[in-house]
């Protein structure tokens, strides 16, 4: 497409684009954010850094909804809450294994080799199971049942947390050494390795899947139209089960790096990064695998600038004021793409 | 349609009858021996606890300490005899307070005309519910254990508070002699001060308790030589805080407050902020001092000052220790919980109360209820077990006792009194 086309198609994002550079020229470093990050560039860069790492995990979740909605256009609310048993069940792995903050680090590794898998496993057959229990039978039901009972499968999952581990949160033994790997341009640390060492390959292996396999291929002729897929000889009810495992997957896998990370499991976690995720989710478009990711990773950054130069406090007032206005100016997300290339 | 009214009819008799049955309670003999005096007759106070549940430990001590109070005046004053009665405002089913039964509670000691004074709540909740009612029919309500501070302080609750308990204009009758939890953020300061803090950084949870308390610790802070670096909130729904740890990292305080609880994700704080500053003092206040702080922290706990409301037996000093050996003597080495010396205070500082009333004249239990209540307002420099304290404005006490305790190896070990 030629570039004229393009800027005729957003012309309005243009002219918000032009706004935000005229505020920012006009009033330069009082803007909140702005000012703070042009005055250190180097201390934003690690709070950029810091919320990069936080949105991987994010992403992860997020791309649960995502995939979800694509294939069924329902919003598993229960995703949320699938992710948080994932870190549930690295807590227990961690209990089971005996890993304590000073285990050596061979062992830790060993023991994650293990734990990983099998709560991935574990959330993906749970994913799969809540289809097959509360969405299936209501497939032909109006849209509003199905959304129903996915929150009340959410409120079901949020207990089953609570009853495992108790209401307050629970800590995990520090695992992952704080050494320092690289000071500049922006703080890594062994830490920041370990999430961006899962999170990347599943982000990446999961576009790979649905992008070029022949399962792949099936998730997203039966997004497109589930009835001529399975006129097609799809096996629809596998493809849609399948959705649910991968979905499960990434948030299991999302669960464990969470424990590890920010050393913590809690029931609410469901909750506040399930909320965080869908928002991503919307942001980049729902539906579109790369949009949840960028979405999940754009939403860490600005709850990690907003931490670090404005309060806490007001994160879902940045968070949910720029998602108004992107759906202001496009309402299917920044990535929304043309329904073919959904999955 | 008849048969279901009239079912209903039976059943408020039978709540009638049986709120009756359990008036009597444990009551000392109302025999005559009026004392010095004339006998002037027989009144009532009532004491309002949850007495079953997860607080009957607490509140058995309270009871008894209430009892304590009177058998030394042998359960007279000034020529009136008390009878006091021990009434419940939780359910077995509920395991706690209940809102039904505290409403009822309330409504029955309205209509209870020789009723002179109401010991209670001991959870604040229930006061919230309680003291309305009571306002309006003048009777004075004195509280062992109620801590939070909207019942009494404007701008420290909702803002309608604590007008709100106060309603049409009635004469205020509520008083505690516990400190409420705002006046934490004070002793945290001051503890702060001894351990040599020069810069603080105060956060809180957002939520009414935890603000109340920082803002109290951002505000007095000054005064004990401490500087504050920064004042920002770190709500219980975020899921990590290392973006804000790395502001507070950069700021370069001695010493991190939080008011907040363990539920608004405490432990996670403690991690992100131990992780940013490895030798970072961190305080807070009794909303964390529970072992599921301890749970939700882990190593980042260790060495967390913490300050709680009152102190423990084993620290009480002058007429205080000489009180818990009596009263240790009487009912037991493991006789005293937090709350129980508070609740002798406040059964105490009622008698007192009930005697001036009755020395400036009053001779019927309408006169007497109105004359405690000017007399518990009016209280200046009371001796008692607490040491030397009086009621303000608000009803609050003016005594500031705390204590300090510290997380060493996993555990909670005490540390400090804090402030008098």
């Amino acid at each position: 497409m030629n570039v004229a086309a393009w800027l005729a198609r957003n012309s309005r994002l243009l002219i918000v684009l032009i706004a935000i550079a005229a505020v920012l020229a006009l009033f330069g470093t009082s803007v909140p954010i702005w000012g703070g990050c042009t005055a250190a560039l180097d201390r934003c860069a690690d709070v950029v850094a810091i919320g990069v790492f936080q949105g991987m995990i994010v992403a992860l979740v997020a791309l649960g909804y995502t995939l979800v909605y694509g294939i069924l256009q329902l919003i598993n609310f229960a995703n949320g809450s699938v992710f948080m048993l994932g870190s549930v069940a690295a807590l227990l792995g961690v209990e089971i294994f005996g890993l304590t903050s000073d285990s050596p680090a061979a062992s830790v590794i060993l023991a994650f080799a293990v734990i990983l898998p099998v709560t991935m496993a574990i959330t993906a057959g749970l994913n799969a199971g809540i289809e097959r229990v509360a969405y299936r039978p209501l497939r032909r039901a109006p849209t509003l049942a199905t959304l129903i009972s996915a929150i009340g499968m959410d409120f079901i999952l949020q207990n089953v947390g609570q009853i495992i581990i108790g209401p307050s949160p629970v800590s995990l033994p520090s695992l992952l050494p704080n050494d320092v790997i690289l000071a500049e341009p922006v703080v890594i640390k062994v830490s920041h390795l370990f999430v961006t060492g899962i999170t990347l390959p599943l982000l990446l292996g999961l576009m790979w899947f649905v992008r070029t396999t022949r399962q792949g291929k099936a998730m997203r002729a039966t997004a497109q139209d589930r009835e001529a897929a399975g006129l097609m000889g799809i096996d629809v009810n596998r493809t849609i089960s399948l959705t649910f495992l991968l979905a499960g997957a990434l948030a299991g896998g999302a669960g464990v790096i969470v424990a590890l990370y920010n050393g913590s499991a809690w029931w609410q976690y469901g909750f506040s990064y399930g909320l965080l995720a869908f928002t991503a989710a919307v942001f980049g478009g729902i539906g579109n695998l790369l949009g949840a990711a960028v979405g999940g990773i754009f939403l860490g950054i600005l709850i990690s600038l907003n931490a670090f130069y404005v309060d806490p406090r007001w994160q879902e007032v940045v968070v949910f004021g720029i998602l108004v206005l992107v759906l202001i100016f496009r309402p299917t997300g920044l990535f929304a793409e043309k329904q073919s290339e959904r999955a | 349609m008849k048969l279901t009214k009239i079912g209903a009819l039976a059943a408020m008799a039978m709540v009638a009858f049986s709120a009756c049955g359990t008036g009597g309670g444990a009551s000392p003999s109302a025999s005559a021996a009026g004392g010095g005096n004339a006998d002037k007759g027989t009144v009532q106070i009532w004491s309002e606890l949850p007495r079953q549940g997860s607080s009957k430990g607490q509140t058995d001590t309270i009871v008894n300490a209430i009892q304590f109070a009177l058998d030394a005046r042998g359960s007279k004053v000034d020529g009136w005899t008390i009878k006091y009665s021990d009434k419940d405002d939780s359910t077995a089913e509920a395991g706690k307070w209940t809102q039904e039964r505290a409403t009822a509670l309330a409504t029955e000691a309205a209509s209870t005309n020789d009723l002179v004074a109401y010991i209670g709540t001991f959870n604040s909740g229930a006061a919230k519910l309680v003291i309305p009612t009571l306002c309006r029919a003048g009777i004075a309500m004195i509280s062992p254990a109620n801590t939070y501070p909207g019942l009494t302080k404007p701008g420290k609750g909702e803002a309608n508070e604590p007008g709100v308990y106060y309603p049409d204009g009635c004469k205020r009758n509520y008083f505690r002699v516990v400190p409420a939890d705002d006046l934490q953020g004070d002793a945290g300061a001051n503890w702060a001060s001894q351990l040599g803090v020069k810069k603080a950084y105060v956060l809180d949870d957002t939520e009414i308790y935890g603000k109340g308390i920082a803002d109290v610790f951002a505000a007095s802070a000054p005064n004990y030589g401490i500087e504050v670096l920064g004042r920002d909130q770190a709500p219980g729904k975020s899921t990590d805080f290392k973006a804000l740890a790395a502001k507070i990292a950069d700021a370069g305080p001695d010493l991190v407050y939080y008011g907040g609880i363990t539920q608004n994700n405490a432990g996670q704080l403690w991690k992100d902020l131990r992780e940013a500053m490895p030798n970072i003092k961190l305080m807070g206040p009794d909303g964390i001092y529970e072992e599921a702080f301890i749970k939700a922290a882990g190593d980042a706990a260790e060495g967390t000052y913490l300050t709680f409301g009152g102190t423990t037996a084993d620290q009480y000093t002058g007429d205080a220790a000489k009180w818990r050996d009596d009263f240790r003597a009487k009912y037991g080495e493991s006789s005293i919980e937090v709350y129980t010396i508070y609740g002798y205070e406040a059964a105490n500082v009622t008698l007192a109360a009930i005697e001036t009333a009755s020395k400036a004249g009053a001779t019927d239990a309408q006169a007497l209820r109105a004359g405690v209540i000017d007399a518990l307002a009016n209280t200046k420099d009371f001796t008692g077990v607490l040491g030397t304290w009086s009621f303000d404005a608000n009803g609050d006490t003016s005594n500031k006792l705390f204590s300090g305790t510290q997380v060493v190896n996993g555990k909670f070990t005490f540390q400090t009194v804090l402030g008098q």
